[in-house]
């Protein structure tokens, strides 16, 4: 149980890292990222690129092996449906208009300023959202 | 467009991390490195067991890069968004995450790299409506 929330710890800690360095922390990148009428900048698609090399060696090896700590690796969801779609829309709708995703801006909460609290804020506020209404009918 | 070396480089290193990250914690913990669904879960959805790895996975997410801007220098932050268009696309990432069950990570980098049709789908629309959104809100509408 210990090694588990230790390499959780190192996990969550490299992947914070990664998006300071990377700039993915900053919404104005994100924002020119997601702009190829205006003044385009692909900068942030090598984020991906990194990110990929490491996580397609990774899933070669999980196939007829178990995790280190044992238990199983996580079934392929294969379902598309108006949901994703749906959901989909939304958080891309929401990404473009703060040029935030969750996980930078939990990264950058330390010295964001004020703005970012608020966004994290109202993030949560939707998760909680989500739970009363349409997760408390059929838990995704 | 423009692309700077130097700025793409980091961008390459920083998502290297990211990768790796991501390699780590599924290999050992058997888990996928999907923060909105970490978030979700360290929040009490789903199974109780994991409750402690998820935590600490946002000790190290918030801390981490407290620690690592101390040694090196504060990232310049824009954010140009007025705070009532923050609220709403704050609620429309939660909301929109939690229903979809990923975000930029778990469809992203996670999903692509198994080559699940699923999180292509999840990708193609939310870049597309990422982009749509911030094509309206520049040239179209104005305001972002």
């Amino acid at each position: 149980m210990r090694r588990r929330i230790l390499i959780a710890l190192a996990a969550g800690s490299i992947f914070g890292i990664g998006l300071v360095v990377s700039d993915m922390v900053n919404p104005a990148c994100v924002q020119a990222f997601l702009d190829p009428f205006g003044a385009w900048d692909q900068t942030l698609a090598f984020v991906m690129r990194g990110a990929m090399i490491s996580m397609l060696i990774a899933w070669a090896l999980t196939p007829n092996r178990s995790p280190l700590f044992g238990g199983g690796f996580p079934a392929m969801r294969t379902e598309i449906d108006g949901k994703l779609v749906g959901s989909g829309a939304m958080f891309g709708a929401g990404w473009g208009l703060a040029g935030f995703c969750p996980g930078p801006a939990l990264a950058a909460l330390s010295f964001g300023g004020g703005g970012l609290f608020l966004f994290v804020a109202a993030m949560l506020a939707g998760i909680g959202a989500f739970r009363l209404t349409v997760g408390a009918r059929a838990p995704a | 467009m423009n692309l700077n070396i130097a700025d793409w480089m980091m961008s390459l290193g920083g998502g290297l991390l990211i990768g790796l990250a991501s390699t780590l914690y599924l290999l050992s913990n058997g888990r996928i490195a999907r923060i909105s669904g970490l978030l979700g879960g360290a929040l009490g959805q789903g199974p109780n067991r994991f409750l402690g790895e998820r935590f600490a996975f946002f000790v190290g997410l918030i801390g981490a890069p407290f620690v690592w801007i101390s040694l090196t220098h504060v990232p310049a932050i824009t954010v140009a968004t007025s705070p009532a268009i923050l609220i709403l696309a704050g609620l429309l990432v939660g909301f929109g995450t939690q229903m979809g069950s990923g975000c930029t990570s778990g469809h992203g980098v996670c999903g692509l790299s198994r080559f699940s049709p699923r999180s292509a789908a999840a990708v193609a629309v939310f870049m597309a409506v990422g982009v749509l959104t911030v094509t309206l809100g520049r040239h179209v509408i104005g305001g972002l």
